[in-house]
Parts: C-alpha cells; sequence; structure tokens
C-alpha cells in the first residue's frame, strides 16, 4: 500500500480568493457571510448567504473553453490553477503524466433553469447553443478541468450530498493508496446563486438572524438557528509518496485515514450512530488512536439538531482527550457541496501555520457542546493530527485524518 | 442597410462573439479558420446570428457555408 500526501491546495470561497487571503481570514476570524437582496424579491424565507464574487475569465481563458463553465466550475478552475501552482505542477508535467481529476458536486441548478428558460421562450433547441449541455451536468467540472488541464488519469464527479467533497478526497486517497493512480486533483465545489439554493430554503434550514448576519452561523452555539448558504471550490492535490519526493515537492500533510457511513435512517435528520462509526472507521484506516487527534474541524453547520447529535457523536469518541474543535462553518457559512474539500484546504492551513481558527459566534455552550473544547478565539497551537468530519443528505458520513510530516 | 453596413454587422458580432481581430477576417478564410472554431461553436455561430439578425440559419443551410464570403453573401441574400 503507498502512503498517500498533499502537495496542493487551492481556494476560492467567501473569505478570500486565495491562500493568503484566506489565511488573514482564518487568522483574524472574519465572515464571509451577508444579505442577498435578490433573494428577498424571490420569496426566500432567509437573504444570507456567502458573498462570492464570480471570476472574470475573459482574457484567461479562451472562449471555447470559457463559455463551458457553469458558476461553480469557474470556482472550480481558479482553485484547481492555484493549487497546483501551489504544487509545483506545471504543464509539462501535465502533459507527460497520467493526472487524475476526483471532483465533488451535486448540482448545476443555473445552467439547467437557463436552458429551459430558454426552451420556453424559443420553443426550438438549436437555439440553445452548444455550451449549456456541458455546464448543466453534476460533471461540469470533472469534464471540462480535465480538457483544460489535459489530464489523463481517473476523471469522474462524486455526487454525495455535504459531504461530496471530503469523499472526492477519500476517493482518490483510496486510489493512490492501492497503486491505480499516481496523484489525483481532488476538490469541492458549489454554486451560490440563488436558484441554486431556493428548494433548500424551503425545509427552513437556513438562519434568519438577518438583522446580523455575521452573527447568523453560530455552530454549538445555544442560540443557533440554522445554517447559512455559501459555496465557491477548493481543490486539493494529492499523490503518493513516493512521487513526492521524487518530485522534490513540498508535502502539506499525509492523509492516513478516510472513513466513510450512511445512517439508513432518515433523509435529512442525521443521527448519532451513523457518524461515530464513518469516525471509528478513519481511525482505524489510520491505525491511530482517538487520543492522537489534536485538531477537529466538525461539520458542524448550525442546525439546531445536527450540532447536537455531532456533539454528542464526538463526545463519545474523544470525551476523555478533548481534542481542540471548531467549525468554520462559523466565518464561511456551509459551503456544501464544496465543504468537505474547503475545510481540508482551511484546518491544513491552520496546521501549517500552526494555528486554531475560531468557532466563532460561540457566545454561550449548548448542553451538548458544553463537554467540548471548542475554540471560540484564534488560537496558537501545534496541530500534528487533524480530523475532518462530513455529513449529507441521505445520512452519507466522511471522516478524514491527516497527519503532518515533518521531514521536510 | 447597404451590403457594406450589413458586412460591418457582422464583423462586428463575430469579434465580439468569437474574441477574434478584425485582420482575422478575410473575405476568403474558411470560417472556422478564420474564426478558430470547432464544429461544436459553430452551433453557436447559429444562436448569434439569430440574436442579431433575427432569421435562424437551417443546418443545410450552414453546411454550404465555406468562407467567410459565402457567410456575408448568405446573411445579405437572406435579409432581402
Amino acid at each position: 500500500m503507498n502512503r498517500v500526501v498533499v502537495t496542493g491546495l487551492g481556494i476560492y470561497s467567501c473569505i478570500g480568493k486565495n491562500l493568503d487571503e484566506v489565511t488573514n481570514s482564518l487568522y483574524n476570524g472574519r465572515s464571509g457571510i451577508g444579505i442577498d437582496p435578490v433573494r428577498k424579491e424571490m420569496g426566500f424565507r432567509s437573504s444570507l448567504t456567502g458573498i462570492v464574487e464570480r471570476p472574470k475569465l475573459k482574457g484567461v481563458l479562451p472562449r471555447s473553453q470559457r463559455v463551458k463553465l457553469a458558476e461553480e466550475s469557474e470556482y472550480a478552475y481558479l482553485a484547481t490553477l492555484e493549487a497546483l501552482k501551489n504544487a509545483q505542477i506545471n504543464d509539462d508535467y501535465l502533459d507527460n503524466n497520467e493526472v487524475g481529476i476526483i471532483y465533488g458536486n451535486d448540482s448545476s441548478a443555473l445552467a439547467v433553469i437557463n436552458t429551459v428558460d430558454m426552451m420556453r421562450e424559443k420553443k426550438d433547441t438549436m437555439l440553445l447553443g452548444s455550451a449549456l449541455i456541458f455546464q448543466s451536468m453534476n460533471s461540469t467540472i470533472t469534464m471540462n478541468l480535465s480538457v483544460i488541464f489535459r489530464l489523463k488519469g481517473i476523471n469522474f464527479t462524486i455526487s454525495a450530498a455535504c459531504a461530496s467533497g471530503s469523499h472526492s478526497i477519500g476517493m482518490g486517497y483510496l486510489l493512490i493508496k492501492t497503486g491505480l493512480q499516481e496523484m489525483v486533483i481532488c476538490g469541492g465545489a458549489q454554486e451560490v446563486n440563488p436558484y441554486a439554493m431556493g428548494n433548500f430554503d424551503a425545509l427552513s434550514a437556513f438562519s434568519i438572524n438577518q438583522a446580523d448576519p455575521t452573527k447568523a452561523s453560530r455552530p454549538f452555539d445555544r442560540d443557533r438557528d440554522g445554517l447559512v448558504p455559501s459555496g465557491g471550490a477548493a481543490t486539493v492535490i494529492i499523490e503518493s509518496y513516493e512521487l513526492a519526493k521524487k518530485r522534490g515537492a513540498k508535502i502539506l500533510g499525509e492523509i492516513i485515514g478516510y472513513g466513510f457511513s450512511s445512517n439508513g435512517d432518515h433523509i435529512s435528520v442525521p443521527n448519532v450512530a451513523g457518524p461515530v462509526r464513518a469516525m471509528e472507521l478513519c481511525l482505524k484506516d489510520a491505525s491511530i488512536t482517538s487520543d492522537e487527534v489534536d485538531y477537529i474541524n466538525a461539520h458542524a453547520t448550525s442546525t439546531p439538531i445536527g450540532d447536537e447529535y455531532e456533539a454528542i457523536a464526538l463526545d463519545q469518541l474523544f470525551g476523555s482527550s478533548k481534542p481542540f474543535i471548531s467549525s468554520t462553518k462559523s466565518s464561511t457559512g456551509h459551503e456544501c457541496w464544496m465543504a468537505g474539500a474547503s475545510e481540508i484546504v482551511y484546518s491544513m492551513i491552520m496546521m501549517e501555520k500552526s494555528f486554531i481558527a475560531p468557532n466563532l459566534n460561540f457566545d454561550n455552550p449548548a448542553k451538548e457542546s458544553a463537554k467540548l473544547n471548542i475554540v471560540a478565539e484564534t488560537k496558537e497551537a501545534n496541530i500534528n493530527v487533524l480530523l475532518s468530519n462530513s455529513f449529507g443528505f441521505g445520512g452519507t458520513n466522511s471522516a478524514i485524518l491527516i497527519k503532518k510530516i515533518m521531514e521536510n | 442597410m447597404t451590403n457594406e453596413e450589413v458586412i460591418s454587422k457582422i464583423k462586428t458580432v463575430l469579434i465580439d462573439e468569437f474574441e477574434v481581430e478584425e485582420e482575422d477576417l478575410d473575405s476568403s478564410a474558411v470560417i472556422m479558420d478564420a474564426l478558430d472554431i470547432d464544429s461544436l461553436d459553430l452551433i453557436d455561430l447559429v444562436v448569434v446570428i439569430e440574436q442579431n439578425f433575427g432569421f435562424k440559419v437551417e443546418t443545410q443551410e450552414m453546411a454550404e457555408i465555406k468562407t467567410l464570403q459565402d457567410f456575408y453573401v448568405y446573411i445579405i441574400k437572406k435579409l432581402n
């Protein structure tokens, strides 16, 4: 079995458009959440959202490549460009080696809706143009980026709700561990436009604390009232340890475990047992015990039930060792299909810079979260082993363990 | 519109949509070469004509258009 390491990170999110900006935001506890006035006009229960600027790619990519990108594919392109640069992968390397891509994405609603609107207006499919099909499919990111970056390895998309990004890294890890691939571009992306979130808003799952947007996302806090939708993209370049050493790449961390499970229960209400099994499998895969984990980036989205159940699960497994815990969703909102990948990026930034980003708005612990070691203010701390949790609709759970490598 | 005005409008539309320079638009050039497009982009040309000139090019007619000059003549004929 091969050891699997992370050598490149890239990020485009509501708290920064690159690693430097995001590092500053994490350290300073900056929130990227605001109000989208259009949502009020559209009848949303909550107009809160992560504020993400649409990239301007004219002049960056040729027209024929650019027009086929959906909103989330644009974010993924920029995050991947940064991650490849971070990993010191150039065009020559991409042309002469088998690099794969597995990305998490579970919707491309805006492109689908644009298609349907035009079909209704024009009543002639020839007038839809050539690009909408490549924007509309869930695999829009992997199909476009594999062409733009001329990738020749594994090539598919993972749709697993809010655990999509995490599972993409887990699957890439398994392929490299077993020797089927040497290097895989993994990640997750999430569209931010209101059309993607209307039916989610219908579930009354979003915070309605619109008077003070930066206080709305408050994972584990007693007064949390729902999540705040958000988006962007995050890319993680993973490869075998041997390849990284051969390339002379800087190793940012080693993926030592991947665990997963399905709740086999309710479609939207989580439970305790499913996440516990995913985390247990992850610890077993890594051959470590729970007391070796220094930091947990919790899934905690700021919903009343989700955070409560995750707090119980975390206390079951980590109650005696009490590692530091925070949910970066307090700054970013819930980046949904992207979250599992972005939270690996956020956590690995913390690992490299030796700090823990605060769980914003943790003013009053809820009964269950009072038992956890939740970090409410930025804390200087050495992280040797981190755990990142991601859970999604349908009861899909994913957990990833990453360890610092000291030999660079 | 005079023929010259139609050709000028076509050039403006092509330069804007397909991001080419005016000097790329030599009348005798094969349209796909001049615009640096493939068969997928050709579908977008149908959309661009409909949006800017108000009529839809039939696929069969499009197949007969080779050069930019053919394209100009075709559009002028359709507008008359």
